[in-house]
């Protein structure tokens, strides 16, 4: 029997060129029957946010945009409908389904990275770093885009903090020294949060703080949702090339190194889009928990902990429930509801179902 | 290729375990480790591995120092099976297998056809096709390790660090193991194994080191160095060594412990 494992016969095929096998697969990954059921219902759900709000449109409100037949039937003229939709919905649309997609992805990766599916992106302090960041900047009164610009910079800020301290502090294992302090480093943003709040004015601005810390996306602009691309795109577009590597590292830290994987570099470059992502998420929509913690999971429970699968549905199903945890918070009341309260009402019960099902494995 | 080893010292932290190993592994070549619980096989195999750093002496290959190659270059040259153990996550078996492959691919890539053919290949060379679609955290002790060591022929390394490959598997799967072993160190590859089985040894070994109190206490051809006296010596039980006759085949040497 040989037992030369022959890979040769890989050359004596007419080979395709690289470019178009890498692209041949990539289309059969898009084309898996659950990515085009999400694409679908991401498509469907971003349209009928479109039309449903506080100014309720009609359909052929809508078409007419496309079809000036429609124009007939339409109650709300042209220019209204197009203001409507490129200030407000159109941005707050796009901001929600990008908040969802790359907090669910940077969850996913934190995960696989400390092998624990319990595991947040605001683990290592992201979201409490760019929530004092924000409080600070409703303090002091600035400019939307620097109190934006402080929260994205304190959120990197408490990650590096963390990362810095955990590799000063010895003893023990270096994720689980990451981890715990990170629980520091955020305990002590919460500290300085609860500082800028009793010297905020009662009145003016402790409602607006208080109300950035439940997560919102009620006043995005279409500025919001550029200065959110750049660093999501980025730091999604990172993670998603780095899903083999994590998919080693899952396995476990000396597997994967002796796999041929530098781990150091491949942590350090997960941390920082992650952080990036969450940073950028937080300082456009406040603070959005259980998205990153629950989206991964139960796309685990569907497609299996592979990180080529598990990132890209992450993203998708991530993108399509924060819409419509969005849309609730538009439409469930007169008034506007914080996004981080819809959220998490969404998240208790589901991380109540991981526990038993978590326990009943345990007694098996 | 030769791996050598002049004068290594390893173990956890600072404290050397096991000191002055003088060791050569050549391709074609299956050195069985055998020592007592504790006596520093593992962290021979981690050392090697590039997983501890050496405390003392160095690894060589080709004359060139094993730590001068770079990470992938290693994982290309030399695969390490630990022991197996329950993972986190619920890979399938044969995405596990792939994953032997990483040190093929760019950081940023994933694998090519020809790696999962290289995959596909191996789980058919350990006969683990079957449950290539199940769960790494469904399968049993055993089959676990079957694809450890499948994962380890599909990176395609010129030389095996195993450690315990056969400790929790079957009469069958141990047998089925060596088989394996023994065909791939027939085709080139150098291997080197720590086991608790002096019977494997016995079985397809090329040669045999002996590891206790600190030292490479003796190395040389299995039926040299397996005798009463040295398994007495290592494991501190009364041992029964003998040559029984096989037919036209050339005699078996067995080794059983003697209980009181």
């Amino acid at each position: 029997m040989d037992t030369r494992i022959d890979t040769s016969s890989a050359a004596s095929v007419p080979a395709a060129p690289s470019a178009s096998a890498a692209w041949r697969r990539l289309w059969c990954a898009t084309l898996r029957p659950r990515t085009i059921v999400l694409v679908v219902a991401l498509l469907a759900s971003a349209l009928v946010s479109l039309r449903f709000g506080a100014h309720p449109l009609s359909w052929p409100d809508l078409l007419q945009l496309w079809f000036p037949s429609a124009a007939a039937s339409a109650t709300t003229d042209r220019a209204t409908v197009i203001a409507l939709l490129w200030e407000i919905r159109l941005p707050r649309i796009l901001a929600a389904l990008a908040v969802g997609a790359g907090l669910s992805v940077a969850g996913a990766s934190y995960q696989g990275l400390f092998r624990n599916s319990l595991v947040s992106p605001d683990i290592l302090g992201a979201s409490s770093g760019a929530a004092l960041g924000a409080a600070l900047g409703l303090l002091l009164s600035l400019s939307i885009v620097g109190i934006q610009a402080l929260a994205f910079v304190c959120g990197l800020g408490a990650v590096t903090l963390t990362y810095l301290l955990s590799r000063t502090v010895g003893g023990g294992h270096f994720t689980l020294r990451l981890v715990l302090t990170g629980m520091v480093v955020s305990s002590l943003f919460m500290a300085g949060i609860s500082v800028v709040k009793t010297l905020a004015d009662p009145y003016s601005k402790l409602p607006a703080i208080t109300f950035w810390l439940m997560g919102s996306l009620s006043s995005v602009t279409r500025a919001d949702v550029l200065l959110l691309a750049v660093p999501l795109v980025l730091g999604t577009a990172m993670l998603l090339a780095l899903r083999w590597p994590l998919n080693a590292m899952a396995l476990g830290d000396e597997e994967a190194r002796a796999l041929g994987v530098p781990t150091g570099l491949v942590r350090f470059l997960v941390l920082v889009s992650a952080t990036l992502v969450t940073s950028a998420t937080v300082a456009v929509g406040g603070v959005i928990g259980w998205v990153g913690l629950m989206v991964p999971h139960v796309v685990r429970f569907w497609v299996g902990p592979n990180h080529r699968e598990l990132l890209p549905t992450s993203a998708l199903l991530g993108a399509v429930f924060l819409l419509w945890a969005d849309n609730l918070a538009r439409w469930m009341f007169a008034v506007e509801f914080p996004l981080g309260v819809v959220t998490c009402a969404c998240g208790v019960p589901v991380f109540l179902f991981m526990l038993r099902r978590s326990q009943r494995s345990w007694a098996a | 290729m030769k791996l050598e080893l002049q004068r290594l010292a390893c173990g956890y932290g600072r404290q050397p375990v096991l000191t002055d190993v003088d060791l050569t592994l050549v391709g074609g070549e299956l050195v069985c480790l055998l020592g007592p619980n504790g006596s520093g096989k593992t962290a021979l195999l981690k050392t090697l591995a590039g997983l501890l750093p050496p405390l003392g002496g160095q690894v060589r290959l080709d004359g060139r120092p094993w730590a001068d190659w770079p990470a992938r270059e290693r994982a290309r040259l030399l695969a390490y099976v630990p022991q197996a153990h329950a993972p986190v996550f619920s890979f399938k078996v044969r995405d596990v297998v792939v994953m032997g492959r990483t040190a093929q691919w760019p950081l940023w890539s994933g694998p090519t056809a020809a790696d999962w053919r290289a995959a596909e290949a191996a789980l058919a060379l350990v006969q683990i096709e079957a449950f290539a679609d199940r769960l790494y955290t469904e399968i049993s002790g055993g089959e676990r390790q079957m694809t450890m060591i499948a994962r380890a022929l599909a990176q395609q390394a010129r030389f095996l660090a195993l450690d315990e490959p056969a400790s929790s598997l079957d009469f069958g799967n141990q047998v089925r193991v060596l088989q394996t072993l023994r065909r791939l160190v027939q085709s080139g590859i150098g291997v080197l194994m720590a086991t608790h089985h002096p019977e494997h040894a016995l079985r397809c070994a090329t040669r045999v080191a002996i590891v206790r109190d600190g030292r490479l206490h003796r190395a040389g051809p299995p039926e040299e160095v397996i005798t009463a006296a040295s398994l007495e010596a290592v494991y501190r039980v009364p041992f029964v060594v003998s040559d029984i006759s096989a037919g036209q085949l050339k005699p078996i040497r067995v080794c059983a412990p003697q209980l009181d």
